[in-house]
């Protein structure tokens, strides 16, 4: 790939070719390796080699066009700056968007140690070596169906023609392990686990081995569960998952577009318990994938979402903060529409909870563990859902793993309805999270 | 007796670096021909058992109305290739942008570098591989000015706008309406140390509504999509105020729906998009992918009754226009229809190329994947259970009490089986009547044991658009069925 610097070449050139004054690009490469076993043996090993830019560009009227082209040596740029400009001539006449002010401000300060790709064949034996002892985990593991351990370096910049130009690389590695259960007479089980790092030689394998086993033997043994109200603990990963899937109820875009849970008149008022506080931070030291800049040439940085139960901050682009009298909030990935997510959550307890809440004497609690198919249980737009899970039916301390169920309820209700934030947070790739623990919701079993 | 000369001509490698090798980059013919077959005759020099490799080229747009407003006009081009290496059943698969004969052949080498082999030396003797002529199918079928006749980026907008408009006309207590639609422009070129070579041009388009109502604690969001390939005018043809009137009414019967009460039902489910309850519960069980690695319980059930008697259900690639239909898959092999279960009984598998290799069950056309950075593997196209002997009426008259779900949202399927899928628009049926209106209805079961509970299908077969995510990316599907009665399932609510 040419380096950003031929990158901002090509781009000046082509610009200046086409009359353009104002434009600016973002653009990343990734370098990646994968690969599966089956049974001792690779099953599938894939490479990569691409990079891809996001190209704005701002016509004489001041409307803004946008194209993305993998194409990035000279010719390339040219035609998608050429793509930019036509398609500026149908670009929003209203809030348009603009650099954001806080393109050239300072970023933080952050040393991202990045990690030499391992040989391919490492990878594979290394993967074979954990398959088998998956395999050996315990007699009724019949399978890793689903594994894969991969590597990736990714480079990525933001420059625009005010003469903000802004670069990070980074690396990770990643493993899954997906084992299945087969024994006479009983039906199929699965579980896994999976674990980020910056690369190979600091990811914690055993500790994915040993969690990917656990789990899979402890759904050996399960029944059905009767439907009814229970009070749900959900795991730091699970309360994640809807956090991240009910993320329009902070999203200053969502908000505007009025497709959001909340409306603009909703920050400071109490959306959950006083019990749950909420944070997004890109720059936080465990979030492997650690980023700077947005897709604006935004700083990054710490935001509290929610505190103590009260909804305080928005995320933001440079143009909803515009439009809503905010700063921008380093949440932004450019397009024909800016759109805004979050980076890297920080979940805490709020108020000091109770100790009486404890897995190990709660009774009739229902522990899940991960919520599934998020893509068609999740009504963003309505609040609800309804979701498949794994998780166990606790008692006493002893665990009793759910044949097949669904959570169901409304996310504002689930929220408001915490009864306990346990002080220990569980380290994801998608943020920190302690177990959340709630009151009365519905639970579907099977039969 | 004669003897036949030598069948290709023969270079030596160090003769590549005279060559000129400056296939055009702006289009896929058989001016690709030379560095194709001189590259996979490098991989087969070097001990690769097969090597393929993938080309292409896309030009995507994709357009977005919000109220009354484009916000939204995205184009995207992206070229890349993919090179496959086999050395017996493993496999390896490399992806770059970087379509020079250096580019490639670099790809080409890490391949083989990671399957353990090198290129050859530099006087070796390297026999191209013989490609066929050029099978092409864009060219026979028309193709190549297809994306001169799709619309313009003004028709685009002008089209929208005035759908979004039409929908604020139809709808009540709107909260935001969208109009949205792609066009998805892609050309293609396969060349495989077998001899294949084949290019073909794919256009797939999609237009459709969302639409979210509110009436104080009262949310509805209904969402309709319209999908095509092959067909140019597809946007400018789209009948906007057929499609803004149903989504209206839907919204409007959704926004007061009380939640359903959980529960094991007979239910109803609908024809169209209905079909993704066999494509989740039993479509993906009966790729190759699921064989390989053991995640289907239909692995060795071939000639076996595994479902209902009622039921016969079929995957193709021909049907005109459908959003699943492909002339040729992704590994250049023709499209052809597939008769997956037949009265009850398992009759074959969807299989790619390393499935057919690893499992034995023939190839059906069915390699498929998103894009040049994935590797097929065994994907459905459109996929539907044939229709039935039973009327709509007889259906339903025998439903004392169950749910009619008339519009699904999307599923899945684990590893072990189980499915799951969202109804976005369910109702109520009491005594074969549909009474009130229901939301929140989640289904989910065992595959093995639902299909033995697909007792009715009436004869109204049709199919809906749909985008399937597996192993080898996203790509387009064509769901379908006819209306039908399980005559027991779990559905998840509160």
């Amino acid at each position: 790939m040419p380096t950003i610097q031929d990158i901002a070449a090509y781009a000046e050139s082509s610009a200046k070719k086409l009359g353009i004054s104002k434009y600016d690009v973002y653009g990343s490469s990734v370098d990646e390796t994968s690969v599966q076993v089956d049974k001792g043996d690779p099953k599938q090993v894939k490479a990569s080699n691409r990079s891809s830019v996001i190209v704005r560009v701002w016509n004489a009227d001041g409307k803004v066009g946008v194209t993305s082209t993998s194409d990035v040596d000279p010719l390339g740029m040219d035609l998608a700056l050429q793509t930019a400009q036509e398609a500026s001539a149908f670009g929003v006449s209203d809030h348009i968007p603009d650099f954001s002010p806080e393109s050239v401000a300072p970023t933080a300060d952050v040393q991202v140690e990045t990690v030499p790709a391992a040989p391919v064949g490492d990878l594979i034996s290394t993967l074979v070596d954990v398959e088998k002892q998956l395999l050996a985990a315990h007699p009724a593991i019949a399978s890793v169906p689903y594994n894969g351990l991969a590597q990736r370096a990714i480079d990525r910049f933001y420059l625009n023609s005010a003469g903000a130009l802004r670069h990070e690389a980074r690396s990770y590695a990643s493993v899954y392990l997906y084992s299945k259960t087969e024994q006479e007479g009983r039906k199929p089980r699965s579980a896994g686990a999976m674990r980020v790092h910056r690369g190979l030689p600091l990811l914690d394998i055993e500790g994915c081995l040993k969690e990917a086993a656990e789990k899979t033997i402890s759904h050996l043994d399960y029944d059905k569960v009767a439907s009814g109200k229970y009070r749900v603990v959900f795991s730091g990963e699970a309360f994640l998952s809807l956090l991240g899937a009910f993320s329009n109820m902070y999203n200053a875009q969502s908000v505007l577009d009025n497709r959001s849970l909340s409306t603009v008149d909703s920050i400071g008022s109490v959306v959950a318990s006083p019990l749950l506080s909420v944070y997004d931070d890109a720059l936080h030291p465990e979030n492997i994938s650690v980023e700077t800049f947005d897709g604006e040439g935004t700083p990054t940085r710490r935001l509290p979402i929610i505190e103590k139960g009260v909804l305080t901050q928005f995320l933001h682009s440079a143009g909803t903060a515009k439009r809503m009298g905010a700063s921008p909030t380093g949440h932004a990935s450019i397009g024909a529409k800016v759109s805004v997510s979050p980076s890297y959550y920080q979940v805490l307890p709020g108020a000091e909870a109770s100790s009486e809440f404890s897995l190990e004497h709660a009774e009739n609690v229902i522990f899940i563990d991960d919520v599934q198919a998020l893509h068609a249980g999740v009504n963003a737009l309505q609040g609800s859902f309804s979701l498949p899970f794994d998780g166990w039916l606790v008692n006493g301390g002893s665990r009793t793993s759910i044949e097949s169920a669904t959570v169901a309820g409304d996310f504002r209700d689930l929220l408001k309805a915490i009864v306990h934030v346990e002080p220990e947070a569980e380290i994801t790739p998608g943020g920190i999270c302690p177990r959340i623990w709630v009151d009365a919701l519905s639970i579907t079993g099977e039969g | 007796m004669t003897v036949a000369p030598f069948p290709t001509p023969l270079l030596k490698t160090n003769d590549l670096l005279q060559r000129d090798y400056a296939a055009p980059r702006d289009r896929f013919d058989s001016a690709w021909e030379a560095t194709l077959s001189t590259l996979l005759g490098l991989g087969r020099a070097a001990g690769a058992d097969f090597v393929e490799f993938f080309l292409e080229r896309n030009n995507y747009i994709s357009c977005q109305a919000e109220d009354d407003a484009i916000t939204s006009l995205s184009p995207r081009l992206v070229t890349g290739a993919g090179v496959r290496v086999f050395r017996g059943k493993a496999d390896c698969y490399v992806s770059t942008n970087d379509l020079t004969f250096n580019g490639l052949k670099a790809a080409l080498d890490k391949a083989l570098a990671i399957m353990g082999l090198t290129l050859p030396g530099p006087h070796t003797h390297l026999a191209e591989i013989n490609l066929e002529l050029l099978r092409d199918y864009a060219t026979a079928k028309g193709k190549d000015d297809w994306l001169a006749q799709c619309s313009s980026m003004q028709e685009m907008g002008d089209v929208l706008l005035a759908a979004n408009g039409a929908l604020g006309q139809r709808a009540s207590h709107v909260q935001s309406r969208r109009a949205v639609y792609f066009r998805d422009w892609q050309e293609v070129l396969v060349a495989a140390s077998d001899g294949t070579f084949a290019r073909d041009i794919r256009l797939t388009q999609s237009v459709g509504y969302n639409l979210l109502c509110a009436d104080g604690e009262h949310r509805s969001s209904i969402g309709q999509r319209a999908g095509d390939t092959s067909d140019p005018a597809f946007l400018r043809d789209w009948d906007y105020a057929t499609a803004a009137a149903d989504v209206a009414e839907s919204a409007g019967k959704m926004l007061y729906a009380d939640y359903v009460e959980s529960g094991t039902y007979p239910i109803i489910m609908a024809n169209k998009f209905g079909g993704v309850i066999f494509h989740e519960a039993c479509g993906h069980l009966l790729e190759t992918t699921q064989i390989e690695r053991g995640t289907t319980p239909f692995i060795d059930k071939k000639g076996q009754k595994i479902a209902h008697e009622n039921l016969t259900a079929w995957d193709e690639g021909i049907s005109p226009d459908a959003f699943g239909t492909i002339d040729m898959d992704d590994e250049g092999m023709p499209a052809q229809r597939t008769l997956l279960i037949e009265n009850g009984v398992l009759k074959n598998f969807l299989s790619d190329r390393a499935g057919s290799m690893r499992t034995g069950h023939p190839r059906t056309g069915s390699g498929r994947r998103q894009g040049f950075t994935y590797a097929a593997a065994s994907r459905m196209r459109n996929t539907y259970i044939a229709p039935g002997d039973y009327s709509l009426d007889e259906l339903f008259a025998s439903v004392e009490k169950g749910i009619y779900c008339k519009q699904m949202g999307g599923g899945s399927v684990g590893p072990t089986g189980q499915f799951n899928f969202a109804v976005s628009e369910a109702y109520l049926i009491e005594n074969g009547q549909v009474t009130k209106p229901l939301k929140g209805a989640t289904l989910i079961g065992e595959a093995t044991e639902i299909m033995d509970k697909i007792s009715m299908c009436s004869n109204d077969l049709d199919l809906a658009a749909g985008f399937c995510g597996s192993i080898s990316g996203s790509i387009y599907v064509t769901v379908g069925q006819p209306h039908l009665k399980v005559d027991s399932i779990t559905v998840g609510g509160r």
